[in-house]
């Protein structure tokens, strides 16, 4: 017998997702009716990213945020993403270990996921499984992505809510502003309040911020939260300032025309993967590729002439296929 | 792409130490394995939670403080509870598991239990011939 994993995710079956999510993570056939089947079912999750530097305490912020979510009567989605090592592809998935407690309460569903390759901070199916989340009926989901370098900007792709979280001493500050952390911030917390040269980083962000306003308008300046995570402190205010973006995306429209282009960019991404994978198994399937290569390594060929070949023949099997 | 194995490495009981289990976390990562580490001082639901949400192939137990003969079993009842049934366990306990007690502990569901000094090439070939198809 054949288990219904749509009915049984729909009704809130963390098992039925947990399995979900592995066949969307392994790219497996079998994830891809079920997806079609919950689509109509997604859509009311509000995505909350979180990203910033290793250690700058994103999982310990999670952790309280996600106390403070559920106080709210709001049930609560998790996605913790590090990445792969690119030698072995196998990963160290460490972030549960600061949300041990939330294990125990049922309306609170964590995954780990690691990048295997994807590069932008998430692994490729990270967005999909946002949907799942939201089709097993979780309120809020929150992304916490590998921080590194310029990699975050991705997340702005997913998170209708991004927060950056910087820490004071780590001359982390200066290095991120150079790297356009300030344009995928729409919230900062300064976590790690407790340490020295908090102050300062607050204050170089407020000015930061002051001088772009100048030379960009914006209806919406980021604000700054001042957090100690390990603490519990300024979390909820933290949640507050995330609520009022939120009420910004809602009042001003941006929500729906965000929504909208992130559907247009998945879509075209999800027919650029399938088209890829498709044409790739054939050329790889009938040997083509390898003849291909051996005569552009010969200079008999050139690549340019071959892709316009190659991209036409498919483009007329496909009108062939229309007409018969 | 080609699926990996999910494992979850706990670390049940109250003993504050955790480098072993993380060394141990560590080394199936290199083994090309994903590895959620969830930390010190799990209770059984704890872990077995973790292993439902992730969909764990393998959850690997590693105790130090002596209450294997508790801990191990009631992870193994819960698992069959929530019909996790197919669900590779394996513990170890670096030479706190007393010889005799592997038999009762395999005849409860575990899988393996590993004596210290095993071959870490050893447990990683116990986990691929044995894990489960998705
Ligand atoms: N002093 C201090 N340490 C913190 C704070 N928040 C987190 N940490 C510590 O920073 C380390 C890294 O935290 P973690 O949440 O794992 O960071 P992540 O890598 O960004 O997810 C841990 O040892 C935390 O206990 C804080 O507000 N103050
Ligand atoms: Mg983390």
């Amino acid at each position: 017998m054949s288990i219904d994993y749509a009915a049984q995710i729909l009704a809130g079956s963390h098992r039925a997702a947990a399995r979900l999510i592995s066949w969307l993570e392994d790219e497996d056939e079998r994830a891809y009716g079920l997806m079609a089947g919950l689509y109509p079912h997604t859509g009311s999750a509000y995505v909350v990213g979180i990203t910033g530097s290793p250690g700058a305490g994103k999982s310990t912020l999670t952790d309280k945020l996600a106390r403070v979510i559920r106080k709210n009567g709001l049930k609560v989605g998790i996605i913790a993403v590090d990445p792969s090592s690119p030698f072995t592809g196998g990963a160290l998935l460490g972030d549960r270990v600061r949300m041990n407690e939330l294990t125990q309460d049922p309306d609170i569903f964590i995954r780990s996921m690691a990048t295997r390759g994807f590069l932008g901070g998430m692994a490729k199916s990270t967005a999909e499984v946002v949907k799942v989340l939201d089709a097993l009926g979780k309120d809020v989901i929150i992304i916490e992505t590998v921080g590194v370098g310029q990699d975050e900007v991705d997340i702005i792709g997913i998170a209708d809510t991004t927060c950056v979280v910087l820490v004071p001493g780590l001359g982390d500050a200066i290095q991120s502003m150079k790297a356009g952390i300030m344009e995928i911030a729409d919230v900062f917390a300064v976590n790690k309040a407790d340490k020295q040269g908090a102050d300062q980083l607050c204050g170089e962000i407020c000015a930061r911020l002051e001088i772009d306003s100048h030379i960009k308008e914006r209806d919406w300046t980021a604000p700054v939260n001042r957090t100690i995570a390990v603490e519990d402190i300024g979390i909820e205010e933290l949640w507050l300032s995330i609520e009022s973006h939120r009420k910004y995306l809602f009042d001003s429209g941006r929500f729906y025309t965000n929504r909208r282009e992130r559907t247009s960019r998945e879509t075209l991404r999800m027919i650029h993967a399938e088209l890829f994978r498709v044409i790739r198994e054939q050329l790889e399937k009938n040997g083509r590729l390898d003849a291909a290569v051996e005569e552009l390594m010969n200079k008999k060929r050139d690549p340019y002439t071959l892709m316009r070949e190659i991209v036409n023949e498919w483009l007329s099997i496909s009108r062939h296929k229309e007409t018969s | 792409m080609a699926r990996k194995i999910k494992m979850i490495m706990a670390k049940p009981g109250l003993d504050g130490h955790d480098r072993g289990a993380k060394l141990l976390a560590r080394i199936f990562a290199e083994a090309g394995m994903e590895v959620v580490y969830t930390g010190l001082r799990q209770t059984p639901e704890m872990i077995v939670s973790a292993a439902e949400q992730e969909d764990a192939d393998v959850v690997g137990l590693s105790s130090l403080s002596g209450v294997h003969n508790y801990f191990f079993p009631r992870v193994v009842e819960l698992m069959k509870e929530k019909g996790l049934d197919d669900v590779l366990l394996v513990g170890g306990g670096g030479g706190i598991i007393p010889e005799e007690d592997y038999d009762s502990l395999k005849k409860s569901g575990m899988a393996a239990i590993f004596g210290p000094g095993t071959p870490t090439t050893e447990i990683v070939s116990f986990i691929e011939n044995n894990v489960r198809k998705r």
